[in-house]
């Protein structure tokens, strides 16, 4: 079985998000970079699917340089192959995003045989576009749905599942298909070392794509307005009990 | 000038979403000089459309459009978005929204994609809808941060974020139409439509929870989380946790609070042994109080409270429990 997942490199905020000056990008000097969530489980339910009933994984980034770190991570939990489409690290929009992948696919289809499944994140972690996977598989004629939890491949077809308040709704997909992948899927692994010292020599492929920009355009970034908060302290240790009960009663929590 | 907005609704109960699309639609057909068409796909009972063309009616849509069709058995994104890109059709749609929940975002971007016309997901804001292009505000990040931008495309495919705008009844509503509109469907159009469903969770969930006590790395271990299940439980309420909670196999995913994880809007939100990261504030942000209990008075969670206690998590969650046993029991 071949399957290939998307992924996108992205920075790793922590208590908040900074903006660069002219407002294009997310201030990324004291960050680290990592993938979403989404992705990561995406990545990992592919390796899981291949390891169980063999094949390869293929992981695919368009991005900067840079976004040789996020590939060879994915390497380093089980990724066989790792492709990237190099860009200058400005933001794309989703519909050139979505023509460079649907290129890069064909060609690496041409070249390796037709991917049985391709896992997409359900979401961007930054731009959430919501939209890429669903071009792509458009372009390529496979079905696809996003927000998937639970993937079983059989013979013809992949049964997902996609989670919702009351429970689970059932898809039945033919063969070759698309999915949106959710966090939650699975539990991701971390990498071991002999994982980290196999992926140093995997194979970097990168394939020279570009498309045109589509009808979305970036204008600026910026910060939500935040209303300063004064935060009552209730206490400093497990006699605050009182007071936090007396806030849940006014707050009317404890009938 | 028509802007069609889509109604989401499971087997007929329309969420609290669609009366947010609708009064977003209400503004932004306003804006455009023009006419909000409401669109509720699928089989339904003849009761339950009357109650949706109500509903639609009172937040501000001049026509109901009924899309019924042998072939919608249940929700299926091609076959939505197929529907609607007939029905745009019918009406000389100049522009097509859903609201930003997973369906509304999904069938948006299959209509775009069958379109090959942009999609902006999520916006929040849109300021000129009279011009040939559109500049509006969005979510980036799960609505951490925002973007301005710009939209140019013949036919203008939105979704607005989820709790952008609260729903609020139109002023001066008239009654609404009800008219059927019989789309051209095929077999390619049903290959992802729902074939099952598995119920699983019933009664309070943690999106809808009036208390949710939320543990994070602090916590410690997953047996930790018993004094939290206790406090919640007392509280008639959900537990909650961050992404390292979750990572670690303490708590299953659909625990986890944050941009990844459910969005949750309880009366209070109690978040112990949480530093607050910008992923997990944005989906507790919403709750109307929030008490913080830290070690640390510096972090993200504690600054941004409204209540907070600096102490030991294992120490101060148990005495709550026990006062809230006392005073119920005295
Ligand atoms: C794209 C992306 C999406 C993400 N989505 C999510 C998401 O949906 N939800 C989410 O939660 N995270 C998400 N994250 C992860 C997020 O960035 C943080 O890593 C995570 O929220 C940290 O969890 P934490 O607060 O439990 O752990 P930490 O940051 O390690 O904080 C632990 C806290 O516990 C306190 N503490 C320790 N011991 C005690 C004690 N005994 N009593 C009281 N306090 C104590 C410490 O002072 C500290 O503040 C996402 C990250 C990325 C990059
Ligand atoms: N630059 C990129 N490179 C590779 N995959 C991407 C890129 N951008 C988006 N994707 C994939 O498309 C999914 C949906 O992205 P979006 O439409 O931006 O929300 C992501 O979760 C990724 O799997």
């Amino acid at each position: 079985m071949r399957i290939l997942c998307c992924v996108k490199r992205v920075p790793a905020p922590g208590a908040k998000i900074n903006v660069t000056e002219d407002g294009q990008q997310v201030e990324t000097a004291h960050l680290g970079f990592t993938t979403s969530p989404h992705e990561e489980c995406a990545v990992e339910e592919a390796v899981q699917l291949t390891e169980a009933q063999g094949g390869e994984v293929t992981v695919l980034t368009v991005g900067p340089p840079e976004a040789e770190e996020q590939l060879r991570y994915a390497a380093s939990v089980g990724c066989q192959n790792i492709v990237l489409v190099p860009t200058d690290g400005t933001p794309l929009d989703p519909q050139r995003t979505a023509t460079i992948i649907t290129e890069t696919v064909q060609s690496l289809e041409s070249d390796g045989g037709e991917f049985d499944l391709i896992l997409f994140g359900n979401e961007s972690a930054d731009s959430g576009g919501f939209q890429v996977g669903v071009r792509v598989a458009h372009a390529l004629g496979r079905p696809i749905v996003n927000g998937i939890k639970g993937i079983d491949i059989e013979a013809d077809q992949v049964i997902a599942r996609r989670e919702v308040d009351a429970g689970f709704e059932v898809y039945h997909l033919p063969r070759p298909a698309i999915c949106g992948v959710k966090e939650g899927i699975n539990l991701p692994r971390y990498p071991t070392m002999k994982g980290r010292l196999a992926s140093k020599k995997v194979e970097l492929e990168s394939v020279d794509t570009d498309a045109d920009a589509g009808g979305q355009l970036m204008v600026r970034l910026h910060r939500p307005q935040e209303t300063a908060k004064e935060t009552a302290i209730l206490g400093d240790s497990e006699d605050a009990a009182g007071a936090i009960v007396d806030l849940l009663e006014e707050l009317g929590v404890m009938s | 000038m028509t802007l069609l907005v889509l109604l989401d609704h499971d087997n007929g109960v329309m969420p609290e979403a669609s009366r947010e699309a609708l009064t977003i639609g209400r503004q932004l057909a306003d804006d455009m000089g023009g006419e909000m068409v409401a669109a509720v796909i699928g089989a339904l009972d003849d009761g339950v459309i009357d109650d949706v063309a109500e509903e639609a009616q009172k937040f501000g849509a001049e026509t109901v459009r009924h899309v019924n069709h042998d072939l919608l058995t249940d929700y299926g994104p091609d076959a939505w978005a197929e529907c609607l890109r007939q029905l745009a059709d019918d009406v000389d749609a100049e522009a097509v929204m859903a609201v930003g929940n997973d369906r509304g975002n999904e069938v948006m971007a299959f209509l775009a994609a069958r379109l090959d016309q942009p999609f902006v997901a999520n916006c929040t804001t849109v300021t000129d809808a009279d011009d040939d292009e559109w500049s509006m505000t969005r979510l980036q990040w799960g609505g951490s941060l925002l973007e301005d931008a710009t939209l140019s495309a013949d036919l203008k495919l939105v979704s607005f974020g989820h709790h952008a705008v609260p729903a609020e009844p139109a002023a001066g509503a008239a009654d609404a139409d009800v008219e059927e509109f019989e789309p051209e469907l095929d077999d390619s159009h049903t290959i992802t439509m729902i074939k099952d469903r598995t119920v699983q969770t019933q009664g309070v969930t943690l999106s809808t929870a009036p208390v949710v006590v939320s543990g994070g790395r602090g916590v410690g271990s997953a047996d930790a989380f018993a004094p939290l299940e206790e406090l919640a439980e007392l509280l008639g309420g959900r537990v909650g946790c961050s992404r390292a909670v979750t990572n670690n196999g303490w708590r299953p995913h659909s625990d986890q609070v944050g941009q990844t994880g459910t969005r949750i809007a309880p009366e209070i939100y109690i978040a112990t042994g949480i530093s607050g990261a910008i992923q997990h504030w944005v989906g507790a942000m919403a709750s109307k109080k929030i008490l913080a209990i830290n070690t640390d008075p510096e972090a993200n969670m504690v600054t941004k409270a409204d209540y907070a206690v600096i102490a030991d998590l294992h120490k101060v969650v148990p005495a709550i429990s026990a006062e809230i046993r006392r005073r119920r029991e005295g």
